[in-house]
């Protein structure tokens, strides 16, 4: 529960006095305070700087060191004062938590230290207020990413046997700085790329001529040679392909990469090459193809850091690029129809059509100006300096914007999505915290019924089940259960045994009140199998006069075909007693499983109980 | 009245004091309350007491009034599982003895010094009070059966059996079985007071918040 909200506690059970005349069963009994002490003033002395504040401020969060008996330990019976050999300075934020509810990051502090602090006493760093959690975050990731890097390098420094020989493959194709023949398969693998492209380029060339015909390229003259090399280029990228295919510990993943991608398209053109004839029909086709050898040069990125960041950025923002070739679009659409109109009445005019005066916009807005397309009429000269000018703007003026937005945005995505991905992360381990108390109260429904009922039959047979509650807790469970009294509901949980027990509890704690209020004459009725169980609603009180009796024996029913569980006994004899006392209007549905067996045993077990 | 002048000039101060606060409340939402010595005069509590009272009214609301939606807010945090703005509503209503929309401290203290230190005819009038939606005087069934409605809906969906479309108006009708004498379909408080003094349940439960401070 938060802070303040604690102090409403008292409010809220107050006000609870407005169910009681619409409830139609007694209300359960409250928890004693046990602990009637006068709210107090206690010293923490913190290395020295000594903080005081209220005992209760510190109860707020019992599950905390200063909140818990845990600070017991470190009482100094000398100076009746709690002394704690820490931080005074990241204690200030630790008990303002307390005081406030929110738990502050001061920026000054070095994040490792404030997480140890945070550690020793008890706290979740997921409560971190919203105001200063991003930069809890964010320097928490720095650290994150320094200790990697730092284990990184260690780890490059020894070897590593354990690792198998396909791991080990694909660390080197990661890392070449991981070992020798990582670096020197790196280098090939480059020098190869870069042979590649120069092939693909040095073929267009043109190369001396033969006497008798016109110049050739040198791709066919010396086509054997440049052949041979492509070949030889092909079958390194195979081979490496193959290899990372190999290597790859997720082989499906791999296989969708960018990268991956870009060596299949770099070396399919060869192998269809090989599997076509030299078809005349095809072989232009083919030439389309080689175009897709130039591909090659993106391998490059993996050997380049910087164009793996300009590839990222620029995906990043494309909806900026989308947005400047859309308005670019339209711009030109705009002064190409204008021009085409405006040129319409020239003689000999190039601007033919729309389409065709796309160009010369284009060519004008961003400031080439080839001069292969110029207008001759005066509104068309007009309408083309308008262009130009315009084109400067168009063009120029969102450059920077794009640039700067290129930042901005990269990072405010990256931030974005951070949140997001840490926001549903963070509330619901918050949510935990906070509806612990309400799932505790289902949990301690069972325990608290339990050690009432030890206490009752005095059986030193088990310890207390389940954590101790605070005062605090155990007072809201009360305040709930009081709500579940008045409405004749009750909480569900999600352990089915757990349910059926409760509802167990609860019939019989109505049940246990019915008997009381209706007639007391049937005194020992309660005839409850002995260990584990809840045999008594928390009322001693009403129950002393008639149930005083307690007899250990288990009941034994007769027609009972059930298995002897004993909490199926229960549950039947619950049921029998449903059926057998009058009904109020409390909307609680008979057990289906055994109400048929307890019509037939009814008269039975009464008889039985007078005994 | 002349004999103790007085006397006379410190009951009026009060009021001539809220007055002005009131108009103070709804420039700056900002409300100091009455001294501790009034207050321990007015109400029921001891100084300590109406100190802690005070000091976690205040941290939940440094501006010194609550409005309605904090006070939904505070409350529904003590019922997870269920929403309880609507008896919130109906309990802000209540505490809120003036109707100015806002509970100041002073009406936070009557409210609670009835409800733990009063006698069990001042409870049950602000029960009736609670129930008496319009406070006409009266509780119809379409009163009470929103009140029902509003507890019940503070138990939320996941409970056990599950919550039957009537059990409210189920519920309404024991209750104006119970509680209606002449059967002329309201109840009036002096049909309320004297049904509740005679069921004995009700009277014990009165007493179950006796140590809540």
């Amino acid at each position: 529960m938060a802070a303040g909200v604690a102090a409403w506690l008292p409010f809220a059970r107050a006000a609870a006095i407005g169910w009681m005349p619409v409830a139609n069963c007694p209300m359960p009994l409250a928890p004693a305070d046990k602990s009637k002490r006068q709210d107090e003033l206690i010293v923490l002395n913190v290395s020295g700087r000594r903080f005081q504040t209220w005992r209760t401020t510190l109860e707020r969060y019992p599950d905390t060191l200063l909140g818990s008996t845990e600070k017991e330990f470190f009482f100094n019976e000398d100076t009746k004062e709690y002394f704690f050999d820490r931080d005074p300075e990241v204690f200030r934020c630790v008990l303002n938590f307390y005081r406030t509810g929110k738990l502050h990051y001061p920026r000054y502090e070095c994040i490792s230290a404030y997480d140890d602090e945070l550690a020793f006493y008890g706290i979740l760093p997921e409560i971190i207020g919203d105001c200063c959690y991003e930069e809890y975050k964010d320097r928490k990731r720095e650290n994150a990413e320094r200790l990697m890097d730092d284990n990184d390098s260690e780890n490059n420094q020894e070897s590593m046997p354990s690792l198998s020989f396909r791991q080990t493959m694909w660390r080197a194709f990661e890392n070449p700085h991981t070992s020798t023949l990582a670096l020197v398969f790196y280098y090939v693998t480059g020098f190869f790329i870069a042979v590649s492209v120069i092939t693909n380029v040095v073929e267009t060339v043109p190369c001396g001529t033969v006497p008798g015909s016109k110049e050739l390229p040198c791709g066919e003259r010396y086509s054997v040679a440049f052949f041979c090399l492509d070949t030889a280029c092909v079958m390194i990228f195979t081979v490496e392909y193959l290899l990372r295919l190999f290597a790859a510990p997720s082989r499906y993943r791999f296989i969708r990469s960018v990268m991956s991608i870009i060596d299949v398209v770099a070396i399919m053109p060869y192998y269809i090459g090989l599997v076509m004839t030299n078809n005349e029909d095809v072989s232009g086709a083919f030439v389309t193809l080689r175009v897709f050898r130039v591909f090659r040069i993106f391998k490059f990125s993996r050997h380049s850091q910087g164009l793996r960041i300009l590839g990222y950025t620029l995906k990043s923002c494309a909806s900026e690029l989308g947005f400047l070739l859309f308005s670019l679009t339209m711009a030109i659409i705009i002064f190409a129809t204008v021009m085409f109109y405006a040129e319409k009445g020239s003689s000999a005019s190039k601007f033919t059509s729309i389409p065709a005066s796309f160009w010369y916009t284009i060519v004008t807005m961003t400031t080439l100006g080839y001069g292969d397309m110029v207008p001759k009429t005066i509104a068309g000269k007009i309408f083309g300096s308008i262009c130009s000018l315009s084109g400067v703007l168009v063009i120029a003026l969102p450059v920077p914007v794009i640039v700067s937005n290129f930042s901005r945005i990269y990072h405010q995505n990256q931030r974005a999505d951070k949140r997001r991905a840490q926001k549903k992360a963070r509330l619901a381990r918050i949510r935990v915290a906070k509806t612990g108390s309400s799932n505790a109260y289902l949990h301690s429904k069972r325990n608290g019924l339990l050690t009432e009922a030890l206490e009752l039959m005095g059986t030193p047979e088990e310890e207390h089940m389940g954590k101790t509650t605070s005062l605090i807790e155990s007072q809201h469970h009360h305040l709930l259960h009081c709500l579940e009294k008045t409405t004749g509901l009750s909480y569900l949980v999600d352990d089915p045994l757990l349910s059926v027990r409760t509802s167990t509890i609860k019939n019989h704690e109505f049940i246990d009140e019915q008997m009381f209020e209706q007639n007391c004459m049937e005194s020992s009725m309660q005839n409850y199998p002995s260990t584990r169980s809840p045999s008594l609603s928390s009322h001693p009180g009403l129950t002393t006069t008639c149930c005083s009796r307690r007899s250990k024996k288990t009941t034994h029913l007769p027609n009972s075909n059930l298995p002897a569980t004993r909490l199926r006994s229960m549950q039947e004899l619950s049921t029998i007693h449903i059926q057998g006392s009058e009904q109020p209007s409390l909307t609680t549905r008979p057990l289906p499983t055994t109400s048929n067996e307890s019509q037939g045993i009814q008269g039975k077990t009464k008889v039985k109980c007078h005994k | 009245m002349k004999l103790l002048p007085c006397s006379a000039a410190k009951t009026s101060s009060p009021a001539v004091q809220s007055n002005v606060e009131d108009e103070l409340e709804m420039a700056t939402v900002r409300h100091r309350p009455e001294a501790l010595e009034l207050l321990e005069a007015q109400s029921k509590f001891t100084k300590k007491e109406l100190q802690i009272l005070y000091r976690g009214f205040k941290n939940e609301c440094p501006s010194g009034v609550v409005n309605e939606e904090t006070f939904k807010e505070i409350y529904s945090q003590f019922f997870p599982q269920g929403d309880s703005t609507t008896y919130a509503h109906f309990l802000f209503n209540a505490f809120d003895t003036d109707h100015n929309g806002a509970v100041s401290f002073e009406d936070f203290i009557k409210g609670l010094s009835i409800l733990l230190r009063g006698t069990v005819q001042e409870k049950l009038n602000w029960a009736f009070n609670l129930y008496d939606i319009n406070k006409d005087g009266y509780i119809t069934k379409e009163e009470m059966l929103d009140i029902m409605k509003a507890i019940y809906d503070m138990m939320g969906k996941c409970t056990y059996p599950v919550l039957k479309e009537d059990a409210p108006r189920q519920h309404v009708e024991t209750f104006f079985q119970k509680m209606d004498k002449n059967k002329d379909g309201v109840v009036t408080i002096d049909e309320f007071i004297e049904s509740c003094q005679k069921d004995e349940n009700i009277m014990r439960s009165m007493q179950l918040f006796e140590n809540v401070i």
